[in-house]
């Protein structure tokens, strides 16, 4: 690594639902790395973190599926995830679900080295981005998994605010869960359908035009719902609206 | 009775009480806050809150000794109960020994586990609770709806009525004042004249054989002091080490739970009135309930649930909690510690779907202030209601397995866990995932209130691999 703590190679770590659904998010994560000079490396062999089974109680399903992606990632870099719920999963989850098994010490060597996205452009890479973008407000959703399990809460909203263009407006229940959490929006639809109905009108209320967030689950939730309800109110993910407002 | 799912729509179609806790939420929230705004000196504190809290856990069955002694020489009787049939029956036993008809209590939640007041009037006791929160209840025939401020669920207006139509000679009023004044002139004849008082603990100090009681009202001093007999009920958790102890677990307790410094009166019983004593109950008595706590002491895991100071800031700040409100919950104890504790106590063959309401956002788990890991542990209670485990920790472990379910997450352990089949199933989804047919019921669900989330083209690993990054 150089002097400046900045590693010269970084794993991607794409998540099932970016892979799947929202791959242009993945892929602006790798670009805004590739332009900072970081090689990026996007294993072949990843898929998923193995959350979906884990909450469901289901862990040998889970480990069979976290043990995969520890074996692909071998080299020692940093592994970059452009969700906060999944780098939660890796970094706090990992170790446990392998305690007291041969696996545990891989384990929490691969957790040492896993990152958010933003925390990582902000802290490690120390990003400075130029925007080239019209005016535009937006708000910021951050994920519980993301403000709880891997302490982001300013490094978003720190990038966001390099933005020249672009203001940045709080909303009344940031900290409050959208209400995806995962299968809970099909094993709860009543409750979710509630939770999220409350985030959305939050959101509009700040009159901004998109939401940004660091989580592909919680916009397929959010927006899922502004567009159902017909809400002039997008959202977006930040490394795809990042580069968006960089590239002009 | 259903079960949390279905009962959940009622709630939550009720635009009355869904404004009632949101409001009371948020207001509890931000009082919350305001007590905690020096980050450091809560995250200290609270340390030292959990810390004293996991000694209690770790040497359980050695300061429950060391309380029967002290609590013995202090003068204080000591009884166990393993059951709630077992405890009601002991209470029962001291107050018709001593012919007590009349009881004046103090808020308890083990007393509600136990169903106290049901069972004594079963036996022609009248038990009249002293809380107002308890009494407002009481007067409405509801249980409560939050282990702090049991009708939080009811609003101003809601209480006017109810108490224009108790009380005798009051109009109606949302006069906080007037109502508070009403309750207290209905109450103050019953202490003067019942039999015996009864109350819970918050902490029983092993050290010294002390019984702390803290509360707002002046309701528990008068509960405890005033009728000559006393007794406490307790589950066998609640226990400080030594009284050391007591600053932290005392100032985390009312900041926690209602965003007090201190509340105001903070009580330490330490025994029955002594010869040439003015005041204070001839004899006090402490029941100790078990039903089901030991088994959760049993398991290294799950015993941090017995942590629990019941502040009850995890509903406070939870989602769910805040949208369905108590009742939902069906049993004693609410949101998320009622989520990890119901079905250790009661069993998961009954209450195994509460561990699965949640969506996990570790709201509750910042704010413990005895630091429960809530989301682990409903994690556990999810895998042992699908047996995945095999600890056998848990009663009703397995009665949520379905067969079904289980070979689903057979199937997507194997569609994530072989690079070759994720390839392949990726790849189908994104060329053929968007026709899957919408009746589909997880899509049903999902499409109620959101739109249909649609498949890319091609999955990242493709346009990675379009792009020229390196995979290895
Ligand atoms: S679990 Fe924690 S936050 Fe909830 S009532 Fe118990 S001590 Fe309070």
């Amino acid at each position: 690594m150089p002097s400046s703590g900045r590693p010269d190679t970084v794993y991607y770590f794409g998540t099932c639902l970016v892979d799947l659904f929202y791959p242009e998010a993945g892929l602006a994560g790798m670009e805004l790395l590739k332009r900072a000079g970081i090689r990026v490396v996007f294993p072949a062999d990843q898929s998923c973190c193995g959350q979906p089974a884990r909450n469901s109680g289901y862990f040998d399903e889970a480990r069979a599926v976290a043990l995969r992606q520890i074996k692909a990632f071998p080299q020692p870099w940093p592994i970059v995830v452009p969700s906060g719920s999944c780098a939660g999963m890796m970094k706090t989850h990992y170790p446990d679900l392998f305690e007291g098994r041969p696996e545990h010490e891989e384990a929490k060597a691969f957790a040492s080295r896993v990152f958010e996205l933003t925390d990582f452009l902000v802290n490690v890479v120390n990003i400075r981005l130029t925007d080239k973008g019209q005016p535009l407000t937006v708000t910021w959703h951050g994920s519980c998994h993301s403000m709880r399990e891997m302490g982001v809460v300013d490094q978003p909203k720190a990038l966001l605010r390099q933005l020249a263009n672009v203001t940045l407006v709080e909303n009344g229940r940031e900290k409050e869960c959208c209400g995806f959490g995962g299968t809970f929006a099909v094993r709860q639809p009543e409750i979710s359908a509630a939770m999220v109905a409350d985030k959305v009108t939050a959101l509009e209320d700040t009159k901004a035009a998109r939401v940004i967030s660091g989580d592909c689950g919680c916009l397929m939730n959010i927006t899922g719902a502004m567009g159902k309800k017909g809400s002039p109110m997008g959202g977006q993910h930040i490394a795809q609206f990042l580069l968006e407002r960089v590239d002009g | 009775m259903g079960d949390f799912t279905s009962r959940a729509p009622a709630a939550l179609n009720d635009p009355t009480l869904r404004a009632n806790f949101r409001r009371a939420m948020d207001g509890l929230m931000s009082k919350r806050a305001a007590q905690f705004a020096d980050k450091d000196a809560w995250e200290s504190l609270r340390a030292q809150g959990a810390a004293a809290k996991a000694r209690v856990v770790a040497r359980l069955p050695e300061l429950l000794e060391q309380l029967e002694a002290n609590l013995t020489q202090n003068g204080i009787v000591v009884h166990w109960a393993e059951t709630t049939a077992q405890a009601n029956a002991i209470v029962l036993d001291i107050l018709q020994k001593a012919g007590a008809k009349t009881v004046i209590k103090g808020k308890s939640m083990v007393s509600e586990e136990m169903e106290l007041n049901h069972h004594l009037e079963a036996h022609g006791i009248r038990a009249v609770e002293s809380d107002l929160g308890e009494y407002i209840i009481q007067l409405a025939g509801e249980a409560p709806s939050h282990i702090v401020m049991p009708c939080i669920h009811k609003n101003k207006a809601e209480i006017a009525s109810l108490f224009e139509k108790n009380i005798a000679g009051l109009g109606y009023t949302e006069d906080v004042d007037a109502l508070t004044a009403a309750a207290r002139a209905a109450l103050r004849g019953q202490f003067a004249s019942a039999d015996a008082g009864i109350s819970g603990v918050n902490f029983a100090v092993a050290e010294t054989g002390t019984l702390v009681l803290v509360e707002n009202e002046g309701n528990g001093r008068l509960s405890t002091t005033l009728p000559p007999l006393h007794i406490a009920v307790m589950g066998i958790e609640k226990l400080a080490e030594k009284l050391d102890d007591l600053p932290a677990l005392l100032s985390l307790l009312p900041r926690s739970a209602t965003g007090q410094a201190i509340t105001t009166y903070v009580n330490m019983i330490s025994r029955p009135r002594q010869p040439g004593e003015k005041d204070g109950p001839k004899a006090v008595h402490v029941v100790l309930l078990d039903s089901g706590r030991s088994r959760v002491y049993a398991d290294a895991q799950l015993q941090d649930t017995l942590r629990c100071i019941r502040c009850g800031a995890c509903m406070n700040h939870c989602p769910v909690y805040s949208r369905v409100g108590g009742h939902t919950y069906k049993f004693v104890y609410p949101g998320p510690i009622g989520k990890i504790l119901t079905p250790q106590l009661e069993g998961l063959d009954c209450a195994g779907d509460q561990p699965h309401a949640s969506t996990l956002c570790n709201a509750c788990v910042e704010v413990c202030p005895v630091k429960i890991p809530i989301a682990d542990i409903l994690v556990r209670l999810r895998a042992e209601s699908v047996n995945s485990t095999g600890s056998g920790a848990v009663k009703g472990a397995g009665s949520m397995r379905k067969r079904l379910e289980s070979l689903v997450w057979k199937g997507w352990a194997a569609m994530y866990g072989v690079p070759m089949l994720y390839r392949l199933g990726s790849w189908g989804l994104t060329r053929l995932g968007n026709w899957l047919p919408d009746s589909l019921p997880m899509l049903k669900r999902w499409t109620s209130v959101r739109t249909r989330p649609r498949f890319a083209a091609k999955t990242l690993h493709e346009l990675a691999r379009d792009k020229g990054y390196d995979h290895e």
